[in-house]
């Protein structure tokens, strides 16, 4: 294969390959063999997962596999290439530990995640998220109730959903105290605008003829309301949970850093900084990390669920 | 102009519940206070004094006004005590973070559209980075890059890229797909190369879905700065006078260090909203 049909067949590779040959000469010119090796081996492993990567998306059929194997694949290359330059480079753990590490400190220390994910995740945002939820859900009903509110408040709505609203933790902790009710507070008020603003714009989303179908069955503003109404709102609805389970999280982790028990995700996180225990750290952020793609996963999960169960309900319904 | 009615209503509602939840919050304070002197406190000189406090559980509405007037115009802008000061530091950091996250963003979302290698490994990833609360971490980033050796702006402007890159790349890629494959046929038949299909149909038609990326952008980029100002020790910024009006109960001085978070987030978006319109209308996108 000649160079200018690599570049035009797969730009990705010859871009590495220009970089990897640039960045290995100049180690062996300016820090000796021993950095240039470790520069290879870093992009003979990039190369390597893109190569891999290349074929796999070539290949013909089985999409699912491919859905789930590619991505794999360049998450496996990245922790690879970050090992192979912590350990090579010998970037001390302290500013950066390598996934290994990172790994044996996560399994020694199970009972300490596990506390902290209760308090922060299960006490904090797990709750502001159902309280602030469901108070945002009523709220937009009764704001679509009466059509001056709803053109009083949605612009209001929405430039607070603009806010740094993270701003008020300071306040929140104040006035609720240093334990998990404080965060659920802050949880509360930063998922409340979002969810609000996307469920009143569902609420809306009904055309003039589904409307008038309702009116002819002789269907009440409460019979309108569950079965055509909020169902219709529901991609909106699930719009707002996705949006608000993210910032759930963070809202409870952030406002610990403002007070919290010697327990939960934030306060651990920042006493450990102050430590230099970093890979304790890192095990917290891959605890972050799998509760919010859990949680979002969840809600993406509720939303097939939903969407599918809806359609049918209607068919049978009136 | 059909808005201006009932939006003001609500606002004015929303100062009146304000007032009254700054007596009820306060009240305690004032009746404690008064109980240690001896006096027994009216209702008007329980009002009067709730709404005047030095150190409230919720200041009223003038108080903020009052500080915000009193730190903005009456301090020269180069003081430490003038809230202008310590925008413009977090504005600075905003700022560079919103430019590195758009060009990140941008670039991840011309790669993702025309290789499609990258289209399938990064975009599960792009959009797994975001269930990792990056503001959880920005502590670690600041302290870590602060022993390298880098501090003072760019390790907020850092945390600001990282959450305004996301929705950049998630409405370019959108947007750069948005031409019909009738419309690529079309550039097609014209025999343009792929750069000319680039400039002259899918980087004009993802016009309005990058400015409303974009203003989602900037949202959240000040939001990082704030959070990225709140390890450093408080020492400039709004995040700072957050932290430190915590630590010494200023109550007034977090609420008006918010409402200059508030106006200048408002005044960000704003702005991006009035480029949107001056592009589109002058694209013939406007409608």
């Amino acid at each position: 294969m000649t160079a200018r049909a690599l570049v035009s067949r797969a730009p990705l590779v010859a871009f590495q390959i220009a970089l990897g040959v640039a960045l290995v000469v100049k180690g062996l010119v300016s820090s000796g063999v021993g950095t240039a090796l470790v520069t290879l081996a870093l992009f003979a492993v990039w190369i390597g997962g893109t190569l891999l990567n290349s074929w796999l998306a070539a290949r013909p059929g089985a999409s699912r596999f491919k859905a789930f194997a590619i991505p794999l694949v360049f998450g496996l290359t990245l922790l690879a290439m970050w090992e192979i330059a912590v350990r090579g480079y010998g970037v001390s753990t302290v500013i950066l530990p390598p996934p290994s590490a990172i790994a044996v400190r996560f399994s020694h220390s199970l009972p300490i995640l596990w506390e902290d994910f209760v308090q922060t995740v299960i006490k904090g945002a797990l709750s502001g998220f159902v309280i602030g939820c469901v108070a945002a859900l009523v709220t937009a009903v009764v704001v679509d109730r009466f059509d001056f509110l709803r053109r009083g408040l949605l612009p209001v709505g929405n430039f607070v959903a603009a806010l740094p609203i993270i701003g008020i933790a300071p306040i929140l902790v104040m006035w609720f105290g240093f334990d998990w009710q404080s965060k659920a507070a802050v949880v509360v008020v930063m998922v409340f605008f979002p969810m609000l603003v996307n469920t009143v714009e569902g609420l809306h989303d009904t055309s003039a003829m589904q409307r008038d179908l309702m009116r002819t069955y002789a269907a009440g503003y409460w019979t309108t309301l569950f079965k055509l109404r909020l169902p219709a709102a529901m991609p909106f609805i699930f719009n707002g949970l996705k949006i608000a389970s993210t910032l759930a999280l963070i809202g409870a982790i952030v406002a610990e850093f403002f007070g919290s028990p010697v327990r939960g995700m934030g306060f651990r996180i920042s006493t450990s900084v102050g430590l230099l225990a970093l890979d304790l750290v890192w095990a917290e952020i891959v605890v972050a990390a799998i509760a919010g793609s859990a949680f979002y996963g969840a809600i993406a999960l509720l939303e097939k669920a939903v969407t599918f169960w809806h359609p049918s309900q209607r068919g049978h319904g009136h | 102009m059909r808005a201006v009615v009932p939006v003001l209503t609500v606002v004015a509602v929303i100062v009146a519940i304000w007032y009254a939840a700054a007596v009820w919050l306060n009240a305690p304070w004032a009746r404690d206070m008064a109980a240690r002197q001896d006096r027994e406190l009216g209702a008007a000189e329980l009002v009067v004094d709730t709404w005047s406090q030095d150190k409230p559980k919720l200041p009223a509405p003038h108080q903020v006004v009052t500080e915000l007037w009193d730190t903005t115009v009456e301090k020269a802008v180069t003081s430490k005590r003038s809230l202008v000061y310590h925008a413009w530091v977090t504005l600075s950091a905003t700022l560079a973070g919103f430019g590195l996250g758009t060009a990140l963003g941008f670039a991840l979302a011309v790669g993702i559209v025309y290789i499609r290698v990258m289209d399938m490994s990064v975009m599960p990833w792009v959009i797994a980075s975001q269930t990792i609360p990056i503001l959880a971490i920005a502590p670690m980033i600041i302290v870590v890059l602060n022993a390298v050796g880098v501090s003072g702006l760019l390790p907020k402007a850092v945390i600001s890229m990282y959450l305004s890159f996301f929705p950049v790349v998630v409405g370019m890629v959108k947007g750069l797909r948005s031409p019909s494959a009738m419309q690529l046929d079309q550039m097609r038949t014209w025999n343009a190369t792929s750069a000319q299909e680039f400039v002259k149909l899918r980087l004009p038609s993802s016009m309005p879905y990058l400015f409303a990326s974009l203003k989602i952008a900037m949202a959240a980029s000040l939001v990082g700065a704030i959070v990225g100002e709140l390890p450093t020790g408080a020492v400039a910024g709004l995040g700072a006078r957050l932290l430190a009006g915590s630590y010494y109960g200023q109550t007034i001085q977090i609420w008006s260090a918010l409402f200059m978070a508030a106006a200048v987030a408002a005044a960000m978006v704003g702005l991006i909203g009035v480029l949107q319109r001056v592009t589109l209308r002058r694209m013939g996108l406007d409608r």
